[in-house]
């Protein structure tokens, strides 16, 4: 017979257990809830729609995240880079070069005067509801983003200067303000005007996660997304250009990027990208892994502050009047052995800074004549900086013509680890050329802060650049300066180089591209000389992949680019399974799992009735 | 991480004679009102500060959000005034607090700048799992901390003790990011003979339907950060239960219930663990008040979708709506739980009432 004793403990485990059961059940009546498909009124839920089952999945390893699936308010990368899968653009990039290729149009002529655009529409198109995409559906989203203030968040800026976007039978007809060289560039996902006119009213906060799957008309058609946990997508059967081969396209969140290379050892995921060079190198050489370096669309510079001024040349901040001399900011470019920071900083993997634009960019690439490169060169740099009157002291350290010793304050972020390790290099090699160097390595809000109040003097800078490179370029014009003194603005440097400024116009309206790849080389070879900003490197792109789950895929551009980030959607379209591929990816050891679980509750509780029976049986008298 | 155990009522002083708590019961209600209006006055000015400090406190923190958010984004000077207009940050100081504090006072925590969700939504979906993961460890923690306390106050300074508070501390002093990550090296991925029997991370699979395998899905992908959890937190109230009961456990009282020949089981049970309860009680609620606020560390290396990790990521925008709607909800889960604890000391010893 159980005594008072034994039966609170039992009454203490069953309420241990109901409290822990209690605890779950949110979770698990939500994953319960998660099978079905919805329409939901607000933006985050936990919703899932049923996808086909079997397939073969291709799962992708991500650390990015999303502000919004409606491509009228997404900012960040990975939003962005699901939407190229899940809608068609008017052009795309090739996968070979980069150059502009057909996509919802087929075919584009432009007027004598360079102010009209006529795009043809491809013929047969469908949504994925089976409504046929028309052109009324482009100038529908072009027209909303040139209207409405909410739907022009994202690409606004793609639209700012159409005065005017009509149809005229399968064309669309698009009128510019002044001419624009950018028009086979336009990253605008096109909407389904009959699923998106009903939320015109709130476009500002509809995020596009209501109702799965979404109608789209891209190679992937979305199906499911649950918050900081997963994305999938199926394969569109219908796609014009051919249905992908893989037949589900799942995106799993991780926040730690370590957590995602175990994953891809293990197989939970088939790709990752981002990698450090240390983990790169750690999965080098593993059985069934790819490991793949590819040419990085980002650069690494060093921005240095011209003398903080508005758009009106009104000056403020504390830039040091030293940077205004052009000899100064080129001696600092012969003090800095970019060669060694590639290796070091980036353990090799990257390639030395030269022209504004990146080198996967081959089309808009510039290098600098070897002569004239600034390559490392401590005595150049001492001899440009005697020659702008900065003598060296008694203890090696220059001053300036006022008497003031220079010294330089150095800005960089904690969040980018190269800015700590490059700064520590930079500061002994200005010393070395009798410059002083102050260090603040700050949060990206404060490094906001002091770019906009002009309270630098050298800053790292890093920018992605697009297969276009007008974005990269205008940031350095004298427009993009501030309204007012230390005010946000959209540019990145406060340069103003009238000359710069003219090659840019004169770019923006040339149509043929050898013509405006030559302008854009120039304006290139002006930044480089003017030094206001110089790239002290380009770092690669790394990346890994199941070699047992896919068996080709394609990169962008080749043959150096890379599979993630591409500027269309080349990788996961023409990604086939290996031929080892299994056609689930669930890795479950819900077997093995089971049998522990089952093994352990054996042992605890029978452990467990051994020590009751065992106490119940001693006296107090005993067990003392 | 400290222990830090707010001092419970001062009549916890000197434990009561046995049979003294029927007496008391006798006397008057399980909680006296005035007791209980005190303490439910209290939280309610607390709360009032925190919703008024919740402004100020985020507006130091350095940063644009519309520059941050663009970031890397091809947009113009149009766009960025049009979204400063839109979070209403073109406004004077003044005049943004005044929207706050009406919109607060409506119930109504804004929408986040970066997700264009409500804040309330967001909470909503990120507070689950955080309950989940935190709270399940905490319950787990505190029943082992508590119970092996007890065992090892009572055995003090035997080997069983030593290797108990020995084994606790070198867990309490790991790094939970590092030994998370050993979890998932040993067994997600499987290390020699051990097989990789548990996920990498989050907190589902998206493959997986129907009610039970989803719900096996979970507590799969739940084990591994609970353990961690577990492992990095009992200590704490091993320590506590510990340290108080040694205090009681040459107690007169308690040897007077020896002599009356009662079981050295009943004599803890029944005398001396309940008189060494209180600090345990209020470290187990307080526990459960910051649960909500999750754990940054723990679900950021199992990707777990928690309000932690959504904290963070308003911190670095800075996400102005989102990040006072956090504050305001975790100070309120803090409060509430503390009033909870304080509301409970009456019941669980009379002396509380008597004072």
């Amino acid at each position: 017979m159980p005594t008072p004793t034994t039966r609170r403990r039992a009454f203490a485990l069953a309420a241990a257990l109901a409290g822990a059961a209690a605890l779950s059940a949110p979770a698990a009546s939500a994953a319960g809830r998660a099978d079905i498909a919805r329409p939901a009124s607000s933006g985050v839920h936990l919703q899932q729609a049923p996808s086909a089952s079997g397939g073969k999945t291709l799962t992708v390893a991500t650390n990015g995240s999303i502000d919004s699936l409606s491509p009228f308010l997404a900012h960040r990368a990975l939003p962005t880079a699901v939407h190229r899968l899940m809608y068609d653009f008017l052009t795309n990039y090739d996968a070979k070069d980069d150059h502009p290729i057909d996509a919802l149009a087929t075919k584009w002529t432009t007027s004598p005067d360079k102010l009209t655009w006529t795009f043809t529409i491809r013929d047969g198109m469908k949504w994925s509801d089976g409504r046929p995409v028309t052109a009324e559906d482009v100038a529908w989203t072009y027209n909303l983003m040139m209207t409405d203030d909410d739907a022009a968040t994202a690409n606004g800026n793609f639209v700012a200067n159409f005065a005017k976007v009509a149809v005229d039978g399968a064309n669309v007809v698009i009128t510019l303000k002044q001419a624009q060289s950018t028009m086979l560039a336009l990253d605008i996902p096109v909407v389904p005007k009959h699923v998106w006119e009903s939320h015109v009213a709130d476009i500002g906060k509809f995020n596009n996660d209501a109702q799965f799957p979404v109608v789209g008309d891209g190679p992937f058609i979305l199906t499911g997304y649950q918050k900081d946990q997963y994305l999938t997508l199926d394969a569109n059967p219908n796609y014009w250009r051919g249905k992908p081969g893989f037949d589900h396209l799942t995106f799993k969140f991780y926040k730690d990027a370590d957590a995602e290379v175990e994953a891809l050892k293990k197989g939970e995921v088939d790709f990752v990208y981002g990698l450090t060079p240390a983990q790169y190198d750690s999965l080098k050489g593993q059985a069934n892994i790819t490991t793949d370096k590819a040419l990085g669309k980002r650069f690494y510079a060093l921005a240095i502050n011209p003398g903080a001024t508005t758009k009106d040349g009104q000056a403020f901040g504390d830039g040091n009047p030293a940077l205004k001399n052009q000899q100064v900011r080129q001696a600092l470019m012969y003090a800095i052995d970019t060669k060694v920071l590639v290796t070091k900083t980036l353990g090799g993997y990257g390639t030395v800074g030269t022209g504004y634009i990146p080198p996967i960019f081959a089309t808009y690439h510039w290098d600098p004549d070897p002569a004239t490169a600034y390559s490392y060169n401590p005595d150049k740099a001492n001899q440009l900086l005697d020659a702008a009157g900065y003598k060296k002291g008694s203890d090696g350290m220059r001053t300036g013509p006022d008497g003031k010793p220079l010294t330089l304050r150095i800005l960089g972020e904690t969040n980018r680890p190269d800015d700590t390790q490059n700064a520590a290099y930079l500061t002994e090699w200005l010393k070395a050329v009798g410059i002083g160097a102050t260090t603040s390595i700050v949060d990206q809000g404060k490094l906001g802060d002091t770019e906009t109040a002009g309270t630098f003097d050298l800053a790292f800078d890093s920018w992605t650049v697009n297969p276009d490179p007008d974005y990269v370029l205008s940031i350095q014009t004298c427009d993009e300066r501030p309204k007012t003194p230390g005010k946000s603005f959209a540019g990145d440097d406060f340069i103003c180089d009238k000359d710069y400024d003219a090659l840019y116009q004169k770019q923006i309206t040339e149509y043929d591209q050898a013509a405006r790849a030559a302008d854009v080389k120039q304006m290139e070879q002006r930044l480089y000389s003017d030094a206001y900003i110089n790239i002290l490197y380009n770092a690669n792109s790394l990346e890994a992949y199941r070699s047992d789950v896919i068996g080709s895929w394609e990169k962008q551009p080749q043959p150096e680019g890379a599979y993630w980030g591409q500027d269309g959607y080349w990788s996961f379209w023409s990604a086939k399974p290996a031929e080892s591929a299994s056609s689930s990816s669930s890795s479950s050891n819900t077997g093995l799992v089971v049998g522990i679980v089952v093994a352990a509750v054996v042992i605890l509780g029978g452990g467990g009735v051994f020590l009751l029976r065992r106490r119940r049986t001693q006296t107090a008298e005993e067990r003392e | 991480m400290s222990i830090t155990v707010p001092a419970p009522p001062a009549a916890a002083a000197t434990p009561p004679p046995p049979g003294g708590a029927a007496a008391v019961r006798r006397r008057g209600p399980a909680i006296p009102l005035r007791y209980a209006a005190g303490r439910i006055g209290g939280a309610a000015v607390s709360m009032l500060a925190v919703v008024f400090t919740g402004f100020f406190l985020f507006r130091i923190v350095p940063g644009d959000p519309v520059r941050a958010m663009t970031r890397g984004r091809p947009v113009d000077a149009t766009q960025l005034a049009a979204l400063r207009h839109q979070f209403g940050i073109d406004k004077p100081l003044i005049a943004q607090f005044g929207d706050y504090t009406l919109r607060v006072a409506r119930g109504d925590l804004g929408t986040s700048y970066q997700y264009k969700s409500s804040v309330s939504s967001l909470i909503g979906s990120h507070v689950w799992p955080t309950v989940y993961l935190v709270g399940t460890a905490t319950l787990i923690a505190a029943l082992l901390g508590l119970r092996i306390g007890v065992r090892s106050a009572w055995k003090h300074g035997s080997r069983s003790d030593r290797a108990n508070t020995g084994i606790a501390l070198v867990l309490w002093s790991m790094p939970t990011f590092w030994l998370g990550l050993i979890l998932i090296v040993v067994f997600s991925v499987g290390v020699g003979p051990i097989p990789g029997m548990f996920p990498t991370g989050g907190m589902s699979s998206p493959d997986v339907h129907g009610l039970l395998p989803s719900f096996w899905d979970h507590v799969r992908h739940l084990v591994l950060p609970c353990v961690t959890l577990i492992a990095v937190i009992y200590a704490q109230y091993l320590l506590t239960m510990r340290a108080t009961l040694l205090e009681e456990i040459g107690a007169d009282y308690l040897t007077t219930a020896r002599a009356k020949g009662l079981r050295d089981d009943d004599v803890r049970r029944k005398h001396a663990v309940p008189n060494a309860m209180l600090p345990a009680v209020t470290l187990v609620f307080l526990n459960l008040g910051t649960a909500v606020s999750g754990s940054i560390l723990a679900e950021t290396i199992f990707s777990w979708p928690g309000l932690g990790s959504l904290f963070y990521e308003a911190l670095t925008v800075p996400d102005l709506p989102l990040l006072e709607g956090l504050f305001i909800f975790f100070s309120a889960a803090v409060i509430l739980m503390n009033l909870l604890a304080e509301l409970l000391y009456p019941i669980l010893d009379p002396r509380v009432r008597t004072s």
